[in-house]
């Protein structure tokens, strides 16, 4: 429909809402140059056993395309030459991978620090030896100075590093390096059975363990063709509103933390607390790892579960308005977190943003309804969006939402079918390979899986991507013009993902 | 704001009892210490957080260890932001190779006496992660390890149970 090059492809596939085409050099080129004009988001960049794929979606989200180009002298058009989302990920599918992106304007690697030992692993690796030094983009400006931070940062937080460079107390440029936290999971996905992978992809990123479990089995499920029990679609939809409480009190409280106001902390702290309680009495772990399986979940919800659910959704609604009151009524802290920070509806499109970031800079973008997924197609909800792209846009936006998912939860207590909670998971033995794909919302955003199982239903091929491929750029930008103190409150309003996009 | 600090008042505390010392079984507690420094250390412990290569789900329980219910720091336990403040090294992950350098220095940059506490099934032998390219598969590849705090992620009753073990250890 929209893409516009689908006469032209040489294969195309289509199924539910996902097509899929092989191209050549050519319109590679035309689709890199769509993505730059704006008619289609990038919603990631991988590479493969035999070439580089990316996927996009067309304005509405309401399909989603896989364009894959074989590269047979492992090289391909750099995309990230017209369209900047894709540099990091050219840069990491060169490491891993081998594929050289040609003509991209950044060629320093990404992931690879020279510690592994061994060159483009999950291509045609060979031993590698030596580390050499990371070049830094150079700054030049009279009285600019850098500040080096990390990758051991001061607090209970993941590596990464920073190249702050300052001129007086304003921020003139944010240069990220990171990859420290790489684990190799994409490759330890290889080869193993989905039960095997499911406990890796729900550990790319652990506060999102539920979302990420849940857009693997997706893809997994999409490929082989499995419905999947009614009741366990609803727990699954009920354990990732639970996840997006958690993470929502946490980050807020953690917000207004950074701006030095710690009764919000401590409050939104004991809100988070409550959730993961409930979260383990009613799925057996706080963070309910390992709770959603291919073809349904591990458990189902206790009899005195939704009494259970109901008292701590009751409990939130009576505490959470006088906390938002307080927040909105400080002008102390509204000082801090109004204006500061600014993101762009402009870049934020470009960028394809998702989640709290997209939606705080005027993105009108949800994957729980667009592509959209059930249960949320029979269950009433808004996607709050605001234009002014601050700390304080992220953290209103973030406020709604947890009004919203209080919602869903009862919604979902409402309407929970009963029946099994696990169908035949019996991944087609004896058939051809498959592949699928999902994009599934996470609390930080969209987060996309693609899955090519084997004939043997092992796993040939997965590819995760966490939201904050694109949000870490934007933080760039956003903190430009910023005075260096403001950074850990810019930071945490994005609260993107380390472990997540280092893979 | 008056109104939540008035309530607070006449609240009863949230903070859950502190676990039996036994109630985490089996700690590897090396006697690497010799009684001189654990007098020198009393009862309180600066703790320094390192990640290497955590998935994150480890660092939200370490948090919450910060929170009204398990309040970390009535047991003089705190978290501080530099290694050469630091009594006790708490890391987590399976040991990325690309973080082997920035523990190594942590390490040396953490004065004696101190401990290691490998912290989450990743820390103590990889986890999950165990077997790649990308990581030696537990901490103790690197650095001497003091004892090992079990679990996917341990949860905070258990990271507490951990701590106050050492301290009394510690304290004998
Ligand atoms: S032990 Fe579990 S929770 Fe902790 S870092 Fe490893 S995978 Fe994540």
């Amino acid at each position: 429909m929209a893409i516009d090059c689908i006469p032209q492809a040489l294969k195309l596939r289509r199924d539910r809402r996902w097509w899929r085409a092989t191209v050549d050099d050519g319109l590679w080129q035309e689709t890199a140059a769509g993505l730059a004009a704006g008619r289609w988001t990038l919603i990631s960049l991988w590479g493969e056993a035999e070439g580089v794929r990316m996927a996009l979606a067309d304005e509405a989200y309401g399909e989603i395309g896989v364009v894959s180009l074989p590269c047979p002298e492992r090289r391909f058009p750099s995309v990230g030459r017209q369209h900047p989302p894709a540099l990091r990920l050219e840069r990491a599918a060169r490491d891993l991978f081998g594929l050289e992106a040609d003509g991209a304007p950044d060629h320093r690697p990404w992931l690879d620090h020279g510690r592994w030992g061994v060159r483009y692993p999950l291509g045609l690796a060979k031993p590698d030896s030596a580390a050499t030094p990371y070049e830094f983009l150079p700054v030049q400006g009279e009285g600019v100075h850098q500040i080096p931070v990390g990758p051991i940062h001061a607090g209970i937080i993941e590596p990464g590093h920073f190249r702050f460079s300052v001129n007086g107390e304003t921020v003139v440029r944010l240069e990220q390096r990171l990859g420290y936290v790489h684990k190799g999971i994409e490759g330890l996905m290889a080869g193993t059975d989905p039960v095997s992978a499911v406990r890796l992809a729900g550990r790319a990123s652990g506060d999102s363990t539920v979302a990420f479990a849940l857009a693997f089995c997706q893809a997994g499920e999409a490929a082989m063709g499995i419905d999947v029990p009614r009741r366990a679609v609803w727990l699954r939809a009920l354990m990732a509103e639970l996840e997006r409480l958690a993470n929502h009190f946490g980050d807020i409280g953690a917000i207004c933390n950074d701006a030095a106001f710690a009764i919000l902390q401590a409050r939104f702290a004991l809100l988070r607390e409550e959730v993961l309680r409930a979260a383990a009495d009613c799925f057996g772990h706080r963070l309910m790892m390992d709770r959603i399986l291919p073809g349904g979940t591990a458990v189902d919800l206790p009899a005195d579960g939704p009494r259970r659910l109901a008292r701590l959704v009751e409990m939130v609604r009576r505490q959470l308005p006088r906390l938002v009151e307080l927040y909105e009524n400080t002008a102390s802290l509204k000082g801090r977190t109004v204006g500061t920070g600014l993101l762009s509806p402009e870049l934020a499109r470009r960028f394809g943003a998702g989640g709290y970031i997209g939606r705080a800079s005027g993105r009108q973008i949800d994957a729980r309804l667009h592509p959209g997924y059930p249960p949320y197609d029979q269950l009433t909800f808004e996607v709050p969006v605001l234009n002014s792209g601050d700390v304080n846009a992220r953290v209103w936006v973030r406020i709604s939402e947890v009004e919203q998912s209080l919602g869903l939860v009862e919604q979902i207590l409402g309407a929970l079918p009963d029946g099994p909670t696990r169908g035949e998971a019996a991944a087609g033995q004896g058939e051809q390979a498959a592949e699928g794909g999902a994009l599934v919302e996470g609390f930080r955003g969209d987060i996309f899986v693609w899955l090519r199982l084997g004939g043997d239903g092992r796993v040939e091929r997965c590819h995760l991507r966490d939201p904050s491929w694109f949000q870490w750029p934007l933080l760039e930008a956003a903190i430009e013009g910023n005075i260096v103190a403001d950074f850990p409150l810019c930071n945490k309003s994005f609260n993107c993902s380390y472990s997540g996009q280092d893979g | 704001m008056r109104k939540l600090l008035f309530e607070g008042l006449f609240q009863s505390p949230l903070t859950e009892p502190p676990p039996a010392a036994e109630a985490v079984a089996a700690f590897d507690l090396a006697g690497r210490l010799d009684r001189a420094a654990r007098r020198r250390l009393g009862r309180s412990l600066a703790i320094r957080h390192v990640d290497v290569g955590s998935c994150n789900g480890c660092e939200l329980e370490l948090h919450a260890l910060g929170n009204a219910f398990y309040d970390l720091e009535r047991f003089g336990l705190r978290f501080v932001a530099s290694p050469r403040h630091a009594d006790v090294l708490m890391v987590t992950g399976p040991m990325c190779k690309n973080m082997g350098e920035a523990l190594e220095r942590t390490w040396r940059a953490t004065p004696d006496p101190k401990w290691v506490i490998a912290v989450g099934d990743c820390a103590v032998d990889g986890g999950v992660f165990a077997g790649g390219y990308a990581c030696h598969g537990g901490i103790a590849a690197l650095v001497p390890v003091d004892l090992q705090l079990r679990g996917c992620p341990p949860q905070p009753l258990d990271l507490l149970a951990g701590l106050l073990n050492l301290i009394e250890e510690n304290a004998r």
